[in-house]
């Protein structure tokens, strides 16, 4: 079983946390893994930084630009992240748009991600009719469970379909934004948790966008299986740096 | 081989919809919809009544007499510089304002560059009294001044892109990041043949009015219903698109794309996507892109702002890597000289995209019975500037 699927059989609300890869410093991958495993985060979304994350709001726009300017590549990070098995076993996903993982060639990459010991993948923009008819196959031979988008505006057929595809979770965008706008959780969002959570789907649901603080992710995971936060991350080590992890954690549990 | 676009939204491998979920819902709806509203009587209707009374169409055909002198070949200039605000792209926000509207949507969001086509969308938004905004990068703010003050006056707001390079790639981002934020009550009127389909399809379409106009005036020029080539510069592609669409699958008919060379391919400030692109995902779509090794998508270099583009269109992807069209560089000088050159023998100032087609006569020789029709996609009102610091004028 997946390392993914282990966590998620957990009974436990989940708290998933997103960083951008080469950033606030090119090489502070490995130290920000280890000290969000040390705090009891139960998954790591790592960002591959992209010139034009267009799913992305400028926070976390901003850190991808940032990385690239401190040298991040697709070969960097994977350097960066050759031994991480040694110390971690914090589940842990790449996030990053298609383009960069076909001009890696997506096989050599999924080969290189289980090579790693990555579980997962996220890419925004790898169409869920592309992924089951080109790549499907690929990521089940390297293990890798790949993670599709769903938003208030899916409709229940598309939401079904997704689910089939899935096997790990679904990533609930909690409104139709782009990540690290300020949305809250009223009654609307509840609404939409509550209609997925009735549909009993296969896969778990965690939710994505808005979430930035203890408030946040309890509304966030009162109907869901847990909760991503990642521009709220970023901006904390843009102002705080990578040693204060600990107390930002701390603030969310 | 079919080059026009197959049931799945491919030309041979180019195209698709790579797009976020967060957009799905707002492309599924324009792809459920666009040809059926398109072959509507009434929408049909309406959009030629507005490219006739409204954009002045059918724009003329003229046989350039003294350039055809010059190149010993007959050169005939398809003439959108003559359009309402000064370039083809008008045809396609007449087409894309009218889908709006069957679609019922209250608010119009478009990417600029130099703000040609952020003009031709502020111009059909006023004409239909709904609301603009236009995204245009920073830097293209700075440096086009006199567009940024026609879109306010038509009512436009605005709003500068300022993340990446701060440039049209980036004016694109914003855009489609404004419709992720606003998926049911905006439509987003893209400019050229990119981005995810149906738009590279619908935009062909709506500027495929030009072939249709160039089959009939050379019947009634030359007594033929096509030419030997047909000749147009590409950034994202919309005016080659809509030159070539009703040749597209005759192949008597050779097409020709001219390319922003900008310095020079080998100088690192280009723009010659076909040369110097890899396969690749740009705003939604397969195709040819300028990008790093690593995927990171490059900031192209060209003189002529509507050309300055990292991608083409999957059409025209497909045309290059099918052979179905000959792709030609132009550097900036070959350019700003073939311009200058149409202003002494016609007395037509081009845009400097028109310009770089134009340059195309001095790269290849054509035989003096050919007939070479030359789309003349915009005039160049806007590109005095550049012209008078280039010539010292």
């Amino acid at each position: 079983m997946n390392r993914i699927q282990q966590r998620l059989n957990a009974n436990k609300k989940i708290l998933s946390i997103y960083f951008t890869a080469g950033y606030p410093h090119l090489n502070a991958t490995a130290s920000i893994i280890k000290s969000l495993e040390a705090n009891e985060v139960d998954m790591i979304e790592i960002g591959l930084p992209f010139s034009d994350p267009l799913a992305d709001g400028p926070t976390i726009q901003a850190s991808s630009t940032q990385a690239l300017r401190n040298g991040m590549t697709t070969q960097l990070l994977f350097q960066q992240l050759e031994k991480i098995r040694e110390t971690v076993s914090i589940p842990l996903i790449i996030m990053g748009y298609f383009n960069p993982i076909l001009q890696y060639g997506v096989e050599a990459f999924c080969e290189k991600c289980a090579h790693i010991g990555i579980d997962g993948l996220i890419i925004p923009d790898l169409p869920v009719d592309v992924y089951q008819e080109h790549y499907q196959a690929l990521f089940s031979q390297y293990n890798l469970l790949n993670i599709f988008l769903i938003t208030p505006q899916t409709s229940e057929e598309r939401i079904r379909y997704i689910d089939s595809v899935s096997n790990g979770f679904i990533y609930m965008v909690s409104s139709a934004s782009t990540t690290g706008k300020t949305i809250g959780f009223g009654e609307e969002q509840q609404a939409y948790f509550r209609r997925i959570s009735q549909m009993n789907l296969k896969n778990p649901q965690i939710v994505g966008f808005g979430i930035n603080n203890k408030s946040t992710f309890d509304a966030a995971t009162k109907h869901a299986h847990g909760a991503i936060i990642g521009s709220a991350f970023i901006k904390h080590l843009s102002t705080h740096g990578t040693e204060t992890i600990a107390s930002f954690i701390k603030d969310i549990r | 081989m079919s080059y026009t676009i197959n049931n799945k939204g491919y030309y041979g491998e180019f195209g698709g919809a790579y797009i976020p979920e967060m957009l799905y819902p707002n492309v599924e709806e324009l792809r459920q919809n666009y040809l059926k509203i398109m072959s509507e009587k009434g929408f049909q209707k309406e959009f030629n009544q507005l490219l006739k009374d409204y954009v002045g169409r059918p724009s003329p055909l003229y046989l350039a007499k003294r350039l055809s002198e010059q190149y010993q070949t007959k050169i005939y200039l398809k003439r959108e510089d003559l359009n309402h605000t000064g370039a083809h792209k008008i045809n396609n926000t007449i087409g894309q304002i009218l889908m709006a509207k069957r679609l019922g949507k209250k608010r119009i969001i478009a990417e600029t560059g130099a703000g040609q086509h952020g003009v031709a969308t502020a111009t059909v938004c006023a004409l239909m009294g709904i609301e603009c905004i236009v995204y245009m990068g920073e830097i293209d703010i700075a440096r086009q001044a006199p567009n940024v003050a026609r879109m306010k006056m038509l009512g436009a707001t605005v709003i500068p892109a300022t993340s990446g390079s701060k440039t049209l790639k980036d004016a694109t981002n914003e855009a489609i990041r404004d419709w992720i934020n606003n998926p049911v009550n905006t439509h987003y009127i893209i400019g050229s043949v990119v981005g995810p389909h149906p738009y590279p399809d619908m935009v062909a379409r709506f500027q495929s009015v030009i072939s249709e106009e160039i089959k009939n005036q050379l019947m009634v020029h030359e007594g033929v219903e096509k030419p030997n080539y047909i000749i147009a510069c590409v950034g994202g592609g919309s005016n080659a698109a809509g030159a070539y669409y009703h040749f597209l699958n005759d192949l008597e008919v050779k097409l020709i794309a001219v390319e922003a060379a900008g310095h020079g391919i080998e100088s690192g400030e280009s723009a010659a996507t076909s040369v110097l692109g890899k396969e690749g995902i740009i705003h939604g779509s397969k195709t040819l892109l300028m990008q790093t090794q690593d995927g990171q998508i490059t900031e192209p270099y060209s003189i002529s702002a509507g050309l300055d583009y990292p991608g083409v269109g999957p059409m025209h992807a497909h045309l290059y890597k099918s052979g179905r069209a000959e792709f030609i560089s132009i550097t900036d000088d070959e350019a700003m000289k073939s311009g200058m050159k149409l202003c002494q023998l016609e007395g037509i100032i081009p845009a400097i995209e028109s310009a770089h087609a134009l340059a195309a006569f001095d790269k290849k020789t054509f035989q003096s019975q050919d007939i070479v029709v030359v789309s003349l996609s915009g005039r160049g009102d806007k590109d005095l500037e550049t012209y008078i610091k280039y010539f010292d004028l």
